[in-house]
């Protein structure tokens, strides 16, 4: 399964990025090949409007299957995380990708 | 015919207040259409009740994805400047409050798959109070851009309405929505507070008119609250200051509970006379 | 660090002067982000000396280069929204009329249309008479507010406070349910609601609820100027508690909020009472946030 992280840096250390659309960064983990590759989404943090729907675009073409984040996307990204089937799970702002994958596990 | 604007640089400076009051005032002596453009919150019909005479849904274009045409070749994704379409996966979505109907990914596909299709961004409602025909704008909510309800609200009105003086309660800020109220208005009456937030904004406002190039007054609402810079800026720059609305509890009590302040003091008809006569008296200036 | 956003829905509810008096009460845990961008006010309060300030470029317009124009016309034909116009001679764009979609740029023949990135207003980072800094922006006139200018304006607040240890962004939001308002939620820990007890106020406040109940954050409320109209104060009160947003406190209609405005101050700084208010109010946040017992 391949997983995303909004995320301020480009490690298993960077904190969560609580915002979705204008995230600085998305984090991938891949938990059948344990492989870790960061994203850089600051092109899209530049879009004077509409940055929800393009990144949620940009992680269904990653083939994600679901998303760890912070405060969630607005109506349209959801929309589009919905209709690729990506599963969303908010509430992980202020820890590191590393502990919210943790926590992740332990409440799965 | 003679059109006046009333706006305000933030919201809550009493727009619809006056809006509201002066259309009724007027609405003793003559006919007169008052709009309220205020598509997002449009509030004047709380205060302004009579006769439903119609109602108009109102329509947006937006390009609409047809699934067997298109090749997702992703053209259309590139052309939008406002990320209206997004592919995902084998799909084109589009986000009707995002597009701004340009017509661009539309008209510029190849296999013509996104041919382009009305949807419902609000609607326009015309009620009558005897003399006063009144036309509200109002936008779905979720829907985010009132410029084209707006400007389809007078054309509507127009078709509908014949009266001298037409009053505009329009939008707040100095956006879009703004600029497209005040746009073909002879007058644009600000409602400005005397306090140094009312003053600011005011100001901005008034930096906005300059650059259309639109002639304006000021009313000033809760006088006697706050400090005269407002006041005094007018004066020293000879911007007329039409009337003066006095600051009391009274008023703001039963505009919150929806009432006319005509009907509830009767100590403000003078003020909406003065009004009255600046914007009649404007009309025999330029005939 | 965490961020509060103070929000209305509908204008002229106190909502800049109770962001101001919190700003006062919360001392040196906070910096001041002004995403009020259509009405920034909060500065007025706060006489900022400015430290830095950036131009901001956001939004495009079409540009005719006349030397390789050959005035075909397409331009005109494709613009819906008549932002092109034949004039003493020439192609031109109405610059208030474009809304920059590119459709005229992208087929002309010649390529005499280019889309230019514009100077969308400024954005400052200020000292204020409180110590503590103030991000704000202003915007040139006709401009719009939009989710990128929230972000910029948020952002280099963040980074402020992060670098300095300081634990709170307070944040006077942007009005409306649309992008901006969309871009001062995200992101943030806690959204203020300040109301009135008007028809109007009322219904903006819960299409921006309804809003913010999207994403996943605390929100709390404050009623202002609530007995203009009791009935209806107690009526968004009961509101508030079918959504489970407590309501952190209910301000009388009074003239002290012009009046604090007029002397430059916050209404905290008016009186001994005033200031227990917004003190109770600020600690009932930080309780709220899981900062405070």
């Amino acid at each position: 399964m391949k997983i995303a992280f909004t995320t301020k840096g480009t490690d298993w250390d960077a904190e969560i990025d609580p915002r979705f659309g204008r995230t600085e960064y998305l984090l991938l983990y891949d938990d059948e090949t344990k492989t870790l590759q960061s994203i850089d989404n600051r092109e899209i943090n530049q879009k004077q409007h509409g940055a929800g729907p393009q990144t949620a675009q940009k992680i269904t073409e990653l083939d994600v299957q679901l998303l760890i984040t912070g405060n969630g996307p607005g109506g349209n990204a959801a929309m589009v995380l919905e209709k690729a089937g990506v599963r969303i799970l908010t509430g992980y702002a202020n820890l590191s990708a590393k502990d919210a994958y943790q926590r992740f596990l332990s409440e799965k | 015919m003679k059109k006046i604007a009333i706006a305000s640089g933030k919201g809550g400076t009493g727009k619809t207040f006056l809006s509201t009051n002066l259309a009724a005032w007027i609405a003793q002596k003559e006919a007169v259409t008052l709009l309220d453009l205020d598509a997002e919150a449009p509030n004047c019909h709380l205060f302004i009740k009579g006769e439903r005479k119609s109602e108009a849904i109102q329509y947006k274009m937006i390009p609409h994805w047809d699934a067997q045409r298109c090749t997702l070749c992703g053209d259309c994704l590139s052309l939008c400047h406002f990320n209206a379409l997004v592919k995902v996966q084998q799909e084109i979505m589009v986000f009707p409050q995002l597009c701004h109907s340009c017509y661009a990914c539309s008209e510029l596909c190849l296999e013509a798959a996104l041919p382009m299709k009305k949807i419902p961004i609000g609607r326009i409602t015309h009620i009558q109070n005897r003399n006063l025909a009144f036309f509200e704008s109002r936008l779905n909510i979720g829907e985010e851009q009132a410029v084209p309800l707006i400007s389809k609200t007078k054309k509507y009105a127009q078709n509908q309405s014949r009266s001298e003086i037409t009053i505009y309660d329009c939008p707040p800020g100095t956006a879009c929505p703004a600029v497209e109220a005040v746009k073909d208005a002879h007058l644009v009456i600000l409602a400005a507070e005397p306090t140094p937030f009312g003053f600011h904004d005011f100001k901005l406002m008034m930096h906005l008119l300059n650059e259309l190039q639109k002639p304006f007054a000021v009313v000033i609402n809760k006088y006697g609250s706050g400090d005269s810079h407002l006041e005094d800026f007018c004066l020293e720059r000879k911007i007329p200051i039409i009337a003066k609305i006095p600051h009391s509890r009274k008023i703001a009590e039963n505009y919150a509970r929806g009432k006319l302040a005509l009907d509830t003091n009767q100590e403000l008809t003078s003020e909406f006379d003065q009004i009255f006569h600046f914007i009649r008296q404007l009309k025999r200036d330029e005939e | 660090m965490k961020e509060i956003v103070v929000i209305s829905g509908k204008g002229g509810t106190g909502k800049s002067s109770i962001t101001a008096a919190l700003a006062y009460v919360s001392d040196t845990e906070t910096v001041l982000a002004d995403c009020d961008v259509d009405a920034s006010d909060l500065h007025l309060l706060l006489k900022p000396k400015q430290r830095n300030s950036k131009a901001f470029f956001s939004s495009e317009i079409a540009v005719i280069h006349q030397d390789k124009c050959t005035q075909c016309g397409l331009c005109e034909q494709v613009c819906r929204f008549d932002a092109i116009n034949f004039e003493k001679g020439q192609y031109q764009i109405d610059s208030i009329a474009c809304e920059g979609c590119g459709y005229c740029a992208h087929i002309c023949p010649e390529s005499a249309i280019t889309m230019e990135i514009q100077q969308d207003g400024m954005l400052y980072i200020s000292d204020t008479r409180l110590g503590k800094m103030l991000f704000h922006a202003e915007l040139r006139p006709g401009a719009e507010n939009s989710g990128k200018l929230v972000a910029s304006v948020k952002n280099s607040a963040k980074h402020y406070a992060q670098q300095t240890q300081i634990e709170y962004i307070l944040v006077d939001g942007s009005p409306g349910i649309g992008c901006p308002v969309i871009s001062s939620l995200s992101g943030a820990n806690l959204a203020l609601f300040v109301t009135e007890p008007s028809q109007s106020g009322f219904h903006d406040l819960q299409r921006v609820i309804a809003l913010a109940t999207r994403f996943h954050l605390k929100m709390a409320a404050i009623i202002n100027k609530s007995d203009l109209y009791p009935a209806l104060s107690e009526a968004i009160g009961r509101f508030l508690q079918e959504k489970n947003i407590p309501l952190l406190a209910s301000l009388p209609y009074t003239e002290d909020f012009s009046k604090a405005m007029v002397q430059e101050k916050t209404v905290a700084e008016l009186n001994i009472e005033y200031f227990q208010t917004f003190e109770n109010i600020w600690k009932q946040i930080l309780t709220i946030m899981g900062d405070r017992k």
